[in-house]
This record gives C-alpha cells, structure tokens and sequence, in this order.
C-alpha cells in the first residue's frame, strides 16, 4: 500500500510541475484556474464510490443480509448475484455494499473522535504552558505505545462488540498521533517570525491562533485526518476480523474475510472482493490525504 | 530636553546560568538612527527583544517615552506597538505563507484597530517600498527574497511608526539585492522622518544607515558614540577586532 502511494507521488508532481510552471505571467491567479492534483482527483473517485455504494445500502441491497434462501451456496458470480454467495447462501453483493457504509462510517467517526480528542489535546501541549506540555505529552506516548487491540478489547468488554466500540477504540489510538502531529505544527508555527512580527504589531493570543496558527496547520492535520481514515478501515477490518466489530448480521468486509477463510480454495470471490474493496477504500482516503497535502501546501503552490 | 522613544536602563536578562544582557543600557532618541553591533551571542537579538515588549529584562527596566513598560499596562504597550515597528531578517520565515500580501501588511492595522481605510493604507505603504498595489493580492511565495523583505517593511510601515526596529534586515538575502534594501531603508528614514534601530554584524551598513552606534560584546555595552567616531577611531580592542573582520564593501 506505501509502496503504492510512494510511487504515486513524484508521478503526480512530475505532472504538476510542468503545467504550473509557465503560469499566468502577473497578475493575480485564481485558485479554481489550476488544475487538481491527480492524486486528488482519482482519491475523491474512489471515497466517493465507496460513500455512494454504503449510501445505496443503507436504503436498498439486492437481497436482505440475513437470507439464506436466495439460491445456490458458494456459488461464483451470476447474473443473480453478482458477487457469488457465500457459505449460507447469502448475496456477497449486498453484504459488500453494507461493509462500504459501515467501513466509512467508522472511518469518518473516528476521524472525528481523534480529530476532536487529538487537536484539543495537541493545542494545549503545544500553545500552553511548558508542565502542560510534558503531562500531556507522557499521556500520548503511552497511549501510542498501548496497542490499538488491547485497548479495542478492554472497550468491548466494557461496552459489547458494536460499531461505536470500533469507533472509540481506534478514534482514541488515532488521537494520539493526530495530538503528537498537532503539537509539534501548532509549536512550529508559533516559533516562526510572523508570529513574532503578528505580537510586536500588536495580534493577542486568539488573534495569532486564528490568522496564523489554524490556517498553517489545518492542512497537515487533514492528511493526517485522512490517512488515520485508511487505518480506520484497516483497523475496523481487522476488529471484525476478530469478532471485535459489529455483530451479525450487519456485514463487515473483515468479517466476510474471517467467514471467506474456510472456504477460500473452493470459492475464492469470498475473500477476493472483501480484499479488494479494502484496498480501494484505503488507496482512495490515502490518495485524498496527499492530492489535499499538494493542492494546500504553498511552496508548491504558486511561483517559485 | 524630551525623553527618548526607547530607553534600556541598566536591562540585565538570564536564561538559566547565562547572562544574556548584563546591564545594557541604550538610549534611542527620535530622528537618531542607532545601530547595534557585535558578534552572534552578543546579545543583540535579545536586546531587540526587550524594546519591542516581546520580552521582559530579569532585571533593570525598558521605557517608553520616559514610561517603564510593565506587562500589565495595555494602554502603554498598544502605543508602543503602533509606534514601534520590527523588521525580522529572513522575509521567507517572517511572512505567513498562507496569507495573501495585503492581509500579511493590514495585520498591523487590524490588530491595532487603527481606523480608516486599511486597503488605501496598504497600497500606499506598498508603493513607498517600490511595490505595484496589484501585489495584495498574491501569497509570499511568488516573490523573491528582496522583493518579500520589502513586503516585511511595507507591513512595518503600515501603522505609522516613528521607529523601526530591525533585526539584521538584510543579511538574509542575496548580496545584489543587500544595497536596494538598504537604499530603502535610508530613503524611508529621510522621507518618513523613522528613527531606524538597526541590529547588524555588518558594520558597513550601520556606517550608512545610523548616526550613533552601540557595540555590545557578552551582553555589556562595550562602547557607544557618533558611528562616524567609533568606525574611525575605534577605542576598544573589541571593536577594532570587529572591525577589521569586515571586507570593506567599494562604495559604502
């Protein structure tokens, strides 16, 4: 999957770069005249079908998740079922498109759990007092050294296998980083000159924070937003994998991989859609985070 | 005889085991221009600092117009930032890259609240540095490293001033463009009638720029008087030395 997207990127500058470099001679340039980073372009495309297809299952599938009754077992792909069936009988389609919407809802969720936990904590790290700074910090560090497992099944002991406990659990792993990220940008900037210059002229604490701090580090922290989104699908795959995600009969792609194992030499579809439709959700939030990073980033916006 | 604008008394500031300033007392006095020299370490950034407020001396006082500046006194400290203005010396990490030219030179004034049309105040101050008006509407980073150190005066220039701190304004850049900036810091300090307080090692251009020079060596204040006597009759072995390691530039 790196592999993938390290390859991806000098290709995509390689494109930008000549395009953007003869530019409009003076004058000012507006944003909606450059052209869309590629990586940007092919990411949206691949979130949005996933989106679009968990939005379909949310009010229609081709069959209901739990009818066994709809024709042969293990059968490959028909025009009746498009995606093959599996073990029991059940449309692999249907179960597919609701493993889309549940995999984005718990992508995006946790994105917000971590986002909101992680910039709060973050900003307070980086923009306060030094002891706050270091508490905080020891608190992270332990959360990043505690595995995203553990603390999935100390959740679901407490709380029950569910959506919501995959969410908590990987928003609050993923809020570490996003805290770690956030700090070590919201300090950066703060460090820089024109913060220096913003006080000497005069700019308070929530004035520097709003002009200087938010619009420099927003960016950043929506790659890092979005590649925490990949690994929530990922992670949600392999909680559902474990039995640690939603229960049956709501479909989880890790789940149809865990069901698909089994049977894998007999109908391998099982196992080969749900692998892919986690490849396509992961490369596209992946691609998003970069084609975002490069359409925001100003030293490569712009002349240079 | 009125006070000076900026006034350092006996300032001493520690960062742990270091004494950064020892007792540096520095008098900035309308329409005199003041350069302070001395090596890296000596101080002189830290010393910038304390006259723009950004900082507080661990002891000893830094005065306004005769007023010490505490901490607590905002009406004091909001005259000085309109009237006390700095210059930081690379343009490239003292503009904000995501705001456009003319909100980076309005800060300024929206922070200050001075009233009137701040758009009009950014095309003048922009025209004063030799600017077209059209650059408001541009990010930092489609300018080159002289052109953004005039957007970094033209922002200086914006609430009015009467003295412009600068921090080494153009050892950053690029040795051919050294001499516009430094024209225009001369030619805005005639026309403008600003004091210029010029942090440099360059020795060379506090010739030019400034009437009284200030040479701190280990954060004191090692000697102080008319630029034109100390650079021609130096009178510590210190500041022979710093002269002396100066390339003297043809023309200056």
């Amino acid at each position: 999957m790196t592999g993938e997207l390290t390859t991806t990127t000098p290709v995509a500058r390689g494109v930008e770069a000549p395009a953007a470099a003869p530019g409009r001679p003076g004058g000012a340039r507006s944003r909606g005249a450059r052209r869309l980073p590629p990586s940007l372009v092919v990411g949206a495309a691949l979130v949005g079908f996933v989106a679009l297809v968990g939005l379909v299952s949310l009010f229609w599938t081709p069959y209901a998740l739990d009818d066994t009754g709809t024709g042969e077992r293990l059968a490959g792909p028909s025009a009746a079922h498009w995606g093959g069936t599996d073990r029991l009988g059940r449309d692999l389609l249907s179960q597919l498109m609701t493993g889309a919407g549940n995999a984005l809802i718990v992508a995006a969720a946790s994105m917000l759990v971590a986002g909101v936990l992680g910039v709060a904590v973050g900003v307070l790290a980086g923009a306060t007092r030094r002891w706050v700074d270091v508490t905080l910090l020891s608190g992270v560090d332990l959360l990043i050294a505690f595995p995203t497992l553990l603390l999935a099944m100390l959740i679901v002991t407490v709380r029950g296998a569910s959506l919501s406990s995959a969410i908590w659990a990987i928003g609050i792993s993923g809020s570490a980083v996003i805290a770690r990220v956030t700090r070590v940008n919201v300090a950066r900037v703060l460090r820089e000159d024109y913060v220096t210059a913003a006080h000497a002229s005069g700019t308070g604490w929530w004035g520097t924070v709003l002009r200087h701090v938010v619009p420099n580090v927003w960016p950043t922290l929506l790659v890092q937003l979005m590649l925490l989104g990949g690994g929530a699908v990922l992670a949600e795959a392999s909680l559902s994998y474990l039995g640690l995600g939603a229960p049956p009969p709501n479909a989880s792609w890790g789940r149809l991989l865990q069901e698909a194992q089994s049977t894998m030499l007999v109908q391998p579809w099982g196992a080969i859609l749900p692998g892919v439709a986690i490849v396509v959700a992961v490369l596209g939030l992946n691609l998003l985070g970069d084609g975002i990073r490069e359409r925001t980033d100003p030293n490569l916006r712009g002349d240079r | 005889m009125t006070a000076p604008v900026l006034e350092a008394v006996d300032v001493v500031r520690t960062f742990g085991a270091t004494r950064a300033l020892d007792g540096v007392s520095v008098r900035v006095e309308a329409g005199r221009s003041v350069g302070i020299v001395g090596e890296s370490g000596s101080g002189k950034s830290t010393l910038l600092r304390q006259l723009l407020a950004l900082d507080s001396p661990t002891a000893g006082e830094v005065r306004y117009r005769g007023e010490p500046l505490a901490r607590r006194d905002r009406g004091l400290l909001r005259r000085l930032r309109a009237d006390v203005q700095p210059v930081f010396q690379d343009p490239r990490s003292s503009l904000d890259p995501r705001m456009r030219v003319g909100a980076v030179v309005a800060e300024p004034l929206r922070s200050l609240k001075v009233p009137g049309d701040h758009r009009e105040r950014v095309a003048e101050v922009l025209a004063a540095v030799g600017l077209d008006p059209d650059v408001a509407s541009r990010y930092p980073a489609q300018f080159s490293g002289g052109q953004r150190q005039r957007i970094a005066i033209a922002r200086a220039l914006a609430p009015r001033p009467s003295v412009l701190v600068a921090d080494e304004p153009v050892s950053a850049l690029d040795v051919s463009v050294r001499g516009q900036v430094v024209d225009l810091l001369q030619r805005l300090a005639a026309e403008q009638g600003l004091t210029l307080v010029l942090v440099s090692h360059d020795i060379a251009i506090v010739g030019r720029l400034c009437e009284r020079t200030v040479v701190l060596h280990h954060g004191r204040v090692v000697e102080e008087g008319p630029t034109a006597s100390v650079l021609a009759d130096p009178q510590e072995a210190y500041t022979r030395r710093l002269l002396a390691a100066v390339p003297q530039l043809p023309g200056v």
